[in-house]
């Protein structure tokens, strides 16, 4: 039983490092299920179980955090840095964003320059916790 | 006061297959590899670097109750039980190159330029993260 817990835990953990490492692209949800050995149909529920939210919601909070960096440490365009990081149209970036920031792209950027993290702190301490379902920007 | 760090610690699902990874396909050495009876007090280090210590512990009893263990390995098996490795190399892209011809390697990020120089980012085959870097300030 552990065992197979366990087992299950590193493969998902293999798609979701996969995931961060093409956050670029589409949510490729049947090549993620096979990098965690699982039928399409179990990959969302199976991932949901072991990391408390849905691939997509991963994704999209993944794809916020290099935003932020880009956003800050760049002088890349607003639209560049949307498709840069995965999305698709502006508007869902916008929405998105805003959504979990609390305020616009534009807004964010003036905030002015970070310091530069190894990319394993700034992927999990730099990365929106929540979709402001608490009503509140989460990030400070 | 305190002058230097000799011992640090990760946890490990296997010690064997602790040891085909970190000596195997890192290139670290064994440091100390003692059956202390009540557990196999297993170290690793850096080639040269004898004084800066990795401990592979095994999570279980004596050490902790076997609920525990199975949380710590959940843990592990999901990336997040803290084991961070950071390690310097002269030329961040060369170990790639080797590291990957080697085969079997799961990497989390490929070479990418940072501020403070380039490095990469990989997993051992229990969950822990590990980056080599090599530092834009210094020669190794």
């Amino acid at each position: 039983m552990t065992q197979a817990v366990e087992d299950s835990n590193r493969r998902l953990l293999r798609a979701r490092d996969a995931m961060d490492l093409t956050y670029g692209g589409p949510l490729d949800i049947p090549t993620l299920a096979r990098i965690a050995f699982v039928s399409e149909a179990h990959f969302i529920r199976a991932f949901r179980a072991t990391f408390g939210e849905t691939p997509h919601r991963y994704l999209q909070r993944r794809r916020v955090e290099r935003a932020l960096y880009l956003l800050r440490c760049t002088d890349r365009s607003i639209t560049d840095i949307c498709f840069d990081v995965g999305f698709a149209s502006l508007g869902t970036f916008s929405k998105t964003f805003h959504l979990i920031v609390g305020e616009s792209p534009s807004e964010y950027r003036r905030r002015g320059e970070v310091i530069a993290l190894p990319t394993c702190f700034a992927m999990a301490w730099t990365r929106p916790s929540s979709f402001g379902e608490d009503g509140r920007a989460t990030r400070g | 006061m305190l002058s230097g760090l000799r011992i640090s610690q990760i946890y490990v699902l296997d010690q064997d297959q602790a040891v085909d990874f970190y000596v195997g396909k890192l290139g670290l050495e064994i440091n100390t590899d003692q059956d202390l009876g009540f557990m196999r007090f297993l170290t690793v280090n850096v080639p040269g670097d004898p004084e800066r210590q990795i401990l592979l512990e095994k999570p279980g009893p004596p050490a902790m109750d076997p609920a525990t263990a199975d949380e710590v390995r959940s843990l592990l098996t999901k990336g997040r039980t803290g084991g961070h490795l950071f390690f310097t190399t002269a030329d961040a892209r060369k170990a790639y190159e080797e590291l990957r011809a080697k085969g079997g390697v799961e990497f989390t990020q490929e070479p990418t330029e940072q501020p403070y120089g380039i490095d990469f980012g990989l997993r051992d085959p229990f969950g822990n993260h590990i980056r080599v870097a090599q530092m834009a300030s210094a020669a190794s």
